[in-house]
């Protein structure tokens, strides 16, 4: 099992010669399409996430080894490219790894732009609430032990 | 019209973004501000400023003479009869809430409905639903439209015969273009004594406008969208309905005499401006019609529909594209879909071209709806934009697609 560094570093590899905007995005736009068929029936307001102008559903759980699962769909393509990237890095992280990763591959692949929380696509919103649910692992676990 | 030298009064549109010459589409958002209207408000901050309707001194006295006379020319560009008839708000949203809260609360009898319809800005339906909050005797109608985006008139007429207080419609719709047969509504509402407010935030910036020859009793609209500064816009009414409403909100201006047993309200129309106005952007405005009349309002109508007739014919040469909003009558407003791309994908690719257009619900929810889908792309031209331009963005679109679309 990788930890999150090992695995930006693998990302921003596969980023890094990409010189084209178009190249990147058709790598992004692979990656969510790469992502592992989420269920229709959780395609809710539950799972939806508030801030980004397409649709985007995210759902986790801890599994026995107490390292976060997580699901994620969108119905726009690079906001599921978004979410994928997010996910290649988070998923089976433990929840305290997934809170104080800081995550600076998004600057290095050049998709940075994407954080700021004025936009509409809101990689920044995925990431939130990511993290406010590891937040929650974090503390569940934490009384457990 | 000298594309070229206008171009050159707007800084903005030399920008690179992303490495690509800029393609502003996005116009019905917000125009951009020719050098003229920034160069008038930043005189004025410089060396005039004061606060209006209030000093003896002399700066004070100047601001108020600027204030004043950009009422007028406004009042002049839309056709008013008298600058009295010219409210300064926020824009469009305030405006269409004054006419809520002055106008409909107040004055509608009991019972009465509010006519609107299914292409209405949501600025143009939530204040009414909250108006009905509050005074929930009041009812809301809905006219429908067909499905090239042209109001249903058969369904207007019909809603209008319901007991209609108000109607309250707009004049161009921004997410689809449709120009609406205004006359012939304002004619229909004021046979059955019905008072007619049009939200004219797409139609004042596009072409000529007569408030008189319209004869509506409400015109909103927006400084803004007509190359004025933000955080302005109009109501305009007809007098002697300003004159028969109560104020809007309290404070400094707007009143006469204060006490606290009673207090009395100022004149149409700082009854409707509490406290301090937004001086250097009434200002901006006023220079803006300004400038807008310099080139010609026809002008620029004529030239806004050459783009978009362009824009129209070569988004056919797309495969999988649908228009949204095909009414004779239209603006500007080339609203679309391309198969299933997402609109946020497209416009998201396009931006990286360094094409701005708009994407999403366009504020008019109710009106996706109607089609059933979650959005589109829209592009909305103005006079400064170039036929190069159209083609570049349709060539943007024809790669974009291809990106998305396997």
């Amino acid at each position: 099992m990788k930890n999150i560094a090992e695995i930006e570093a693998l990302i921003i590899q596969d980023f890094e010669f990409l010189e084209d905007w178009t190249d990147k995005y058709n790598l992004l736009m692979d990656m969510g399409k790469e992502l592992a068929p989420f269920p229709e029936s959780f395609k809710t307001d539950q799972y939806r996430i508030q801030g980004c102008q397409s649709k985007v559903w995210l759902k986790s759980h801890l599994n026995e080894d107490k390292r976060v699962v997580l699901e994620a769909d969108s119905d726009a393509l690079i906001s599921k490219g978004l979410v994928a990237l997010l996910i290649k890095v988070l998923n089976l992280q433990t929840p305290e790894d997934i809170l104080h990763a800081p995550l600076g591959f998004i600057k290095l692949i050049g998709l940075d732009s994407h954080l700021s929380p004025n936009r509409a696509n809101g990689l920044a919103s995925m990431l939130k609430q990511i993290r406010l649910e590891a937040k929650v692992y974090a503390q569940q676990t934490a009384s457990a032990s | 019209m000298d594309i070229k030298a206008i171009r050159q009064e707007f800084p903005i549109l030399s920008r690179s973004i992303n490495g690509k010459p800029l393609v502003y589409l996005d116009n019905a958002a917000s125009s951009q501000k020719p050098k003229q209207v920034v160069d008038a408000v930043s005189f004025y901050w410089l060396n005039e400023h004061s606060n209006v309707h209030r000093g003896v001194h002399t700066l004070s006295q100047d601001a108020t003479i600027r204030y004043e006379n950009s009422r007028k020319q406004i009042a002049e560009f839309i056709g008013a009869s008298r600058p009295e008839e010219v409210i300064f708000t926020r824009g469009t949203t305030e405006s269409m809430n004054l006419l809520a809260w002055s106008y409909a609360a107040p004055l509608l009898k009991k019972g009465q409905a509010i006519l609107i319809s299914e292409m209405e800005h949501h600025a143009n339906i939530v204040p009414w639903q909250l108006l009905i909050e509050r005074r929930p005797d009041l009812r809301l109608l809905v006219c429908k439209i067909d499905d090239q985006g042209v109001l249903d008139l058969e369904d207007f007429y019909n809603k209008l015969h319901d007991n209609v207080g108000l109607v309250s419609i707009t004049w161009t719709s921004n997410a689809l273009g449709t120009i609406n047969p205004v006359k012939l509504l304002v004619d229909a509402a004021h046979k059955v004594g019905a008072v007619i407010a049009l939200d004219a935030a797409q139609a004042v910036p596009h072409m000529p406008i007569n408030v008189q020859e319209t004869d509506a009793d409400f015109i909103a609209f927006s400084g803004h969208k007509m190359c004025g500064p933000t955080g302005i816009g109009i109501l305009y009414g007809k007098y002697a309905i300003l004159d028969s409403m109560p104020p809007f909100m309290g404070g400094g201006d707007m009143i006469r005499d204060v006490s606290f047993e009673k207090t009395t309200y100022n004149e149409v129309p700082l009854r409707f401006e509490a406290g301090t106005p937004s001086i250097g952007e009434a200002i901006g405005l006023g220079e803006a019609c300004n400038y807008l009349t310099g080139i010609g309002m026809e002008k620029i109508a004529q030239r806004e529909n050459e783009l978009l007739q362009r824009a129209t014919e070569a988004l056919k040469t797309i495969s999988g594209y649908k228009i949204y909003g095909e009414s004779k009558d239209k603006a500007a407003v080339l609203s679309f879909l391309i198969s299933d791309a997402h609109p946020y994908d497209v416009g998201t690719l396009l931006d990286q071209w360094g094409v701005a257009i708009r994407t999403g619900h366009h504020c008019a929810q109710p009106l996706m709806q109607r089609f059933q889908i979650p959005g589109t792309c829209r592009a909305s031209f103005a006079f400064y934009n170039t036929e190069e331009e159209v083609d570049f963005f349709i060539e943007a679109l024809r790669k974009t697609t291809k990106m998305l679309i396997q």
